[in-house]
């Protein structure tokens, strides 16, 4: 498409016989799309998701409660939650950091950097928890061993969620209208003034919710962390892994419990970022 | 001055934590030659896991092609009730943990399952893998396409319809030749994300070596087994394929960029 094709909404021409005629070549295709992808969408999403719901309330609500607050159950959902809190965090501060950089900074490479960038994306999880046990193992080259350790775990969440604060927090960089910060700087405000004052506030939707998809990935997160983690009761087994180890030795209520309240998490981080782009917008 | 420290910060942060460890494996990987690697990865078992990681993401990415071109064109020039409902329950495989989707499937299609009893075997067989795999690469194309579809709006597709069109020569025609581009960048997303799942598919595959076991199976079992080597070359094969996919982002980014 040339660039001579803008977005403006075209002139005022519906007559009641063009709204007629574009209802009636619009209503077939949209339903039966609708229709289609309803269906799909249940039949390999939703029925099964709801399967688990009713299999943890199988036993009753009592049950439910009890295996949840499993003393194994409740410590593997804590570190999950802290985890994934402390992933976030970072995220916000270093990916806020590199989106600056790979925008706003020239230099040889950058777009070697940037398409970097999406690597942990691109990569199957189980491999990149390989990859951080070969640097940061018990063979490790520099002599650094940090595996079945809790900081093993946020490496690999740190890891596996690099992408998403700075893939949010890019595009709104890129459209930041930089004559405020011209303003303020010739008024004599110092560049961290100018990106405390100006930059940060513009920022901090695309932040939260970039931190805030890093901490729903977290929170699920299995395969980078099985080989990591060690696994260790009470000291470094995440919830995800709790829950497949359940499934292992047949504690399907267990599972299907501890499983309802990561759903639950990753529901109240769904709606929550659809709050935060409303905000946006 | 400050520019430089943030550039150090940036770039070594990144160094740590991807391309340090990334380069490593990739050295563990050859350091006793390619020959070993090739050994290692066109055993029976390696090339069976291949295959089979192949066939499922050929039959799970086409099918999420479609239900994404379907839901996007739903989502975006649809009007319905509970649109936006709809909206956020597409993102829900983005969220969900990939053991309570294998979890789910199992309790859906196990043998005690709500369709366990139907006389054909999904869990701890192909069909499995495959449900899991369509469930978690599902909102990819959906995803990619919805925007393109809302930045072209829905003119031309109006002025084909006037010209007598009908419902399925307009897509054709006029929608599949605008969205292509996002619908290839989706694919690309969802074949990626198919060849690399783990977690679901340990649920419900079995591990049967030679049957139902992935390449991604593949690299967890000989790491379990003390066969360091052997999980390092199944690994580089799929950091190869990760690699290819970033290629095809970057370039179809810039093609983007440049049609629209």
């Amino acid at each position: 498409m040339s660039a001579a094709a803008p977005a403006t909404p075209p002139p005022a021409r519906v007559g009641a016989a063009g709204g007629a005629l574009r209802r009636r070549a619009k209503a077939p295709r949209g339903t039966l799309a609708l229709g289609v992808s309803t269906l799909w969408l249940s039949l390999i999403v939703l029925l099964p998701l709801a399967a688990v719901v009713v299999r943890s309330l199988d036993d009753g609500l009592g049950a439910f409660w009890d295996h949840v607050t499993t003393r194994q159950a409740i410590s593997s959902l804590e570190f999950t939650v802290l985890v994934s809190l402390v992933v976030a965090a970072l995220n916000a501060a270093f990916g806020t950091l590199v989106a600056w950089v790979l925008v706003r900074d020239e230099f040889r490479g950058k777009g070697f950097v940037n398409a970097l960038i999406d690597l942990p994306f691109a990569l199957p999880t189980i491999v990149a928890g390989l990859t951080l046990l070969a640097l940061y193992g018990p063979s490790s080259p520099i002599g650094i061993n940090v595996a079945f350790t809790k900081v093993a775990v946020a490496m690999a969440l740190l890891f596996v969620t690099l992408p998403f604060v700075i893939r949010s927090v890019q595009p709104v960089l890129i459209e930041l209208d930089r004559e405020m910060e011209e303003a303020a700087a010739s008024l004599g405000a110092s560049s961290f003034t100018v990106f405390r004052r100006i930059i940060f506030p513009n920022l901090v939707p695309a932040i939260l919710s970039g931190a805030a998809l890093a901490f729903s990935r977290a929170v699920g997160e299995f395969g980078s962390i099985i080989l990591l983690s060690g696994n260790i009761p009470f000291d470094t087994q995440v919830s995800s892994v709790y829950a497949f180890k359940q499934i292992e030795s047949d504690n399907i209520g267990g599972a299907a419990a501890v499983s309802v309240v990561l759903l639950l998490v990753a529901l109240v981080v769904l709606l929550a970022i659809r709050g935060l782009e409303r905000w946006r917008a | 001055m400050a520019r430089l420290t943030l550039r150090l910060v940036a770039l070594a942060y990144l160094a740590i934590l991807l391309l340090v460890p990334v380069g490593v494996v990739f050295y563990r990987t050859f350091e006793h030659g390619v020959g070993a690697v090739w050994d290692a990865i066109t055993t029976p078992a390696a090339i069976s896991a291949f295959w089979l990681t192949l066939e499922v993401a050929i039959i799970a990415v086409p099918l999420n092609a479609v239900f994404g071109v379907l839901a996007a064109l739903a989502l975006v020039r649809g009007r319905f009730r509970g649109k936006r409902l709809f909206d956020a329950l597409l993102d829900l495989p983005f969220a969900v943990s990939p053991i309570v989707v294998g979890l789910a499937l199992l309790l859906v299609w196990g043998v005690d399952g709500w369709f366990g009893g139907l006389g054909f075997q999904v869990i701890f067989s192909v069909p499995g893998i495959v449900l899991a795999t369509i469930f978690v690469s599902l909102p990819f194309v959906a995803r990619e396409v919805a925007p393109v579809l809302r930045e072209i709006g829905d003119e031309q597709e109006q002025a084909a319809a006037t010209l007598g069109a009908n419902g399925w020569q307009t897509f054709r025609r006029v929608t599949l030749p605008a969205i292509r581009w996002g619908l290839i960048y989706g694919v690309v997303l969802a074949t990626a994300r198919a060849i690399g799942e783990f977690g679901a598919v340990s649920v419900v595959s079995g591990k049967i070596s030679g049957e139902t076991e992935t390449l991604t199976l593949l690299v967890e079992k000989r790491f379990q087994n003390f066969d360091l080597a052997g999980a390092y070359a199944a690994s580089a094969l799929l950091a190869f394929i990760a690699l290819a996919t970033l290629v095809a982002m970057t370039v179809l980014n810039k093609r983007r960029e440049d049609t629209t």
